[in-house]
């Protein structure tokens, strides 16, 4: 190919690196990447350097697929930096696509947080309690640690973003189909979910359906399931109903239920609230008292239906005080 | 006059870390911090969730260990419910954490850990990573090492059902069995990582060993430290990696305790240090002593090195044979050296696929009592498993209802915080020498310190091509003067 190779760079920001293990997951398609591609930039697997990431021209990097959510000031400065030297911007994952796991922190205030990390722990002797400050002084020498924000955002919050890939981590199949639409310009609209459908989990899983009907719901643990039967038809909390497939329905198909990692379908603002509807036709109840006995069957529901997307959500985070 | 030497950032666990290296007015190394600059709460945030969606949580704590967040997050929430757990999901959790193991160790020793041996510690950075590895041993090792790592995480996948983040295990058991053709499938893949857990002893052997020059940094090289060792091991004190008690020897081989996951917070507590937001545990009972060696330190080690020293010995016959060839090379056991652990690690390899093999064997595998209904919940439990990069504890309380109501987590590279913090200063001293300019080398030399650990901050760099990122800068009373970055 006598082309310009692409210039690509992956980063992450405050992820769990499973994103980039789902990338190898790609196993020998990743020397194919070589081949079609300069990676300038992936901490996991060449030596691109930092300075030259802040040398580059703006817009000198045809792709950058960032995973992770922003938890702190150096995830902001460096979402920020590759934006500018970026062509395309890709949320990628869970994390960067609607703040992931981390997002759940937003459920907890920061004090909450370090409170239980460091001054309130069984390993942490009396004595010997303090917590991390942005600035320590010792010796004369100054030691900086990053800004711990008061909640997690997803990437869309802090800058302008044009794919998302959604997925806890992304299907390995879908990560070489979304480099391989790249590499071939074949690019939806800006704005659009990439390396998944516009279906939902349940249309792709296999376990057979009839009608959901449902007088109490069991948590995974209460009840030996059916391996045949749909999940929520047999009361076991199960997303799939509010969740995009593009997974290869990898939860139900182990036997547990979807907790809706790769986010909501088409046009749909809330998956939380999608769910809480989709939930809400299939009790098998009018009597007011029962239905609130059946509900009460799940306990801390907003984990369930914002597992993965809180931050992205119209709840956004616990301000209680 | 005074300067400062940077090296930021490293990465994983809670994301990134930095190197802080104060010189005095000679050029000497006068002091050295290793600092972790993220936090994402997982300790506080779980509190409130239904304690059995916990393993599926706490996976995203790590991406490149999480089935070992998974297991002991299981047998955490297995101690809530008052144990009762299928006798066949142990051996299936066990199965796949053998699977789980080869796939890391792979990872690291290949990506991270070879390119400074095959390459050479010195080698121009541009070559010195996997790809300058397959090109000094050529394609078809690099496409090998692919391949076993891709058998590796298939096999996870057949039994959980996941690689990545997997939702497999819950009170009473896992959510599917092995089914007899999915064991099948299985056995080939064994027998073909049997043989490359064989083939990368003997590039060890040949690579490393067989080059003088690596026997004496590995042996005579600043990188070792008089500091204790922590592993898990079974009821004949043999190393294991999801099951047993933790058992903690000193650096001349004298056992310091010996303790069950239920009493972890009487032998292990953590100290905070302002300037990070990584904890550094150290031995309860000996009290927190500053960063310093010695045999009355309460400075541990919990690595792959840690965990043959602390065993008796290997709980299968060919791992037992590497074993003592490993410890009788490096002059007997325990070994300080800790350049050692990339031997260790092919070492427990061994043992992983000989498990695996084993598993493969036992008819009770396919068995599909593989859960059953806990009827109690205790409230109560601590999980330990050895995580690929230390000792891993996972301690949750719950309410009657199932409810988690608190967490508390020592994570595998945490333990080695402050022995990283310490032999990164150790080995800056040695290297960085007054009047000289510190060159990409010596850079690589420093780095090659934390290197030994497989630290978690690095699990990604640890996949494929690696190098560490760094970056190193060079202050003179406040002022920069060198800069070098790289791989951030």
């Amino acid at each position: 190919m006598a082309e310009k190779k692409l210039q690509i760079a992956l980063y992450w920001t405050a992820s769990c690196g499973g994103c980039d293990v789902a990338v190898l997951d790609t196993n020998e398609f990743i020397l194919d990447v070589a081949q079609l591609a300069d990676i300038r930039l992936w901490p996991i697997a060449v030596d691109g350097k930092y300075q030259d990431v802040e040398a580059m021209k703006d817009g000198e990097l045809d792709l950058t697929l960032i995973n992770g959510a922003i938890r702190n000031s150096e995830n902001e400065y460096l979402a920020k930096l590759l934006r500018r030297k970026s062509k395309i911007l890709v949320a990628f994952g869970s994390c960067a696509h609607m703040g992931g796991i981390p997002g759940l922190a937003n459920l907890a205030r920061k004090d909450e947080i370090f409170t239980r990390a460091y001054l309130n722990n069984p390993s942490i002797e009396p004595g010997n309690q303090k917590t991390p400050c942005p600035e320590t002084r010792i010796d004369g020498e100054i030691l900086h640690l990053p800004q711990f924000y008061k909640r997690v955002y997803k990437l869309k919050d802090i800058v302008d973003v044009d794919y998302f890939v959604p997925g806890c981590p992304p299907a390995p199949n879908q990560v070489k189909a979304v480099l391989l639409a790249v590499v071939k310009g074949d690019l939806p609209p800006k704005g659009s979910v990439v390396g998944a459908s516009e279906l939902t989990v349940c249309d792709d899983c296999k376990r057979t359906k009839a009608e959901k009907k449902v007088k109490r719901f069991y948590r995974p643990f209460e009840i030996i399931q059916d391996p045949e039967k749909c999940l929520l038809e047999q009361g076991i909390l199960c997303m799939g109903s509010a969740t995009r497939s593009g997974c290869g329905v990898r939860c139900p198909n182990s036997g547990m239920g979807c907790r809706g990692c790769y986010g909501p379908t088409g046009n749909v603002v809330d998956q939380g609230a999608k769910f809480l509807s989709a939930l809400s036709a299939i009790i098998d109840s009018k009597d007011p008292q029962e239905i609130q006995e059946i509900i009460n069957g799940l306990p801390d529901f907003v984990s369930f239906a914002y597992r993965f997307s809180l931050p992205a959500s119209l709840l956004q985070r616990s301000l209680r005080t | 006059m005074t300067r400062t030497i940077s090296i930021d950032p490293i990465t994983r666990l809670e994301g990134h870390g930095k190197i802080e290296i104060f010189l005095d007015e000679e050029g000497g190394v006068k002091d050295c911090y290793f600092q972790i600059p993220e936090l994402r709460g997982f300790e506080r945030f779980v509190v409130g969730r239904p304690i059995e969606e916990l393993p599926r949580i706490v996976t995203r704590i790590c991406g490149v260990c999480p089935a070992s967040h998974h297991m002991a997050s299981a047998k955490a929430v297995d101690g809530c419910f008052g144990n009762e757990v299928a006798p066949v999901a142990h051996k299936l959790r066990d199965m796949y954490y053998h699977a789980h193991y080869i796939h890391s160790h792979i990872a690291h020793f290949y990506a991270l850990a070879a390119p400074d041996f095959v390459c050479g510690p010195d080698a121009d950075p541009a070559v010195r990573n996997i790809l300058g590895v397959v090109a000094k041993v050529g394609l078809e090792i690099g496409v090998g090492v692919i391949k076993a790592r891709a058998m590796a995480q298939k096999i996870q996948e057949l039994l959980g059902g996941r690689t990545t983040h997997l939702v497999w295990c819950l009170p009473g058991g896992v959510s599917k069995g092995l089914k007899k053709e999915e064991l099948e499938s299985i056995k080939p893949m064994v027998e073909e990582l049997s043989r490359f857990a064989d083939f990368s002893l003997k590039l060890f052997r040949d690579v490393v060993l067989g080059n003088p020059r690596y026997v004496d940094i590995i042996l005579n090289g600043p990188y070792t430290l008089d500091v204790q060792n922590m592993g898990l091991v079974d009821g004949n004190n043999a190393l294991n990696f999801y099951h047993g008690q933790v058992r903690v020897v000193d650096f001349q081989g004298r056992e310091i305790c010996k303790y069950r996951p239920q009493d972890y917070a009487q032998y292990v507590a953590e100290h905070v240090e302002e300037w990070s937001y990584l904890k550094f545990p150290y031995l309860k009972k000996r009290g927190w002593k500053g960063f310093v060696e010695g045999i009355d330190s309460s400075i541990y080690c919990a690595t792959p090195l840690a965990r043959l020293n602390v065993a008796d010995r290997m709980a299968t016959p060919r791992a037992q044979e590497a074993f003592e060839e490993m410890f009788r090379t490096l002059g007997g056991k325990p070994c300080k050296a800790l350049m050692a652990n990339h031997w260790a690690r092919l070492v427990e390899m061994l043992q992983n696929v000989e498990m695996l093999q084993h598993y493969c064997a036992d008819p009770e595998i396919t068995s599909d009592r593989f859960r059953v209904v806990p009827q109690r919940i205790t409230g109560e439990g601590v999980g330990i498993v050895e995580a690929m990069r230390g000792t891993l504890t996972h301690h949750y309380t719950c309410d009657r209802n199932g409810i988690c109501t608190s967490a508390n987590l020592i994570v595998g590279t945490t333990n080695n915080n402050a022995p990283i913090q310490m032999v990164t200063k150790k080995v800056a001293r040695a290297l960085i020498q007054p009047g000289k300019e510190p060159t990409q080398g010596i850079l690589n030399m420093v780095e090659m310190a934390f290197r030994c650990f497989d630290p978690c901050y690095s699990c990604a760099t640890h996949s494929l091509p690696g190098q560490m990122p760094l970056d190193v800068s060079i202050y003179a009373h406040g002022e920069l003067r060198w800069h070098f970055r790289r791989n951030l």
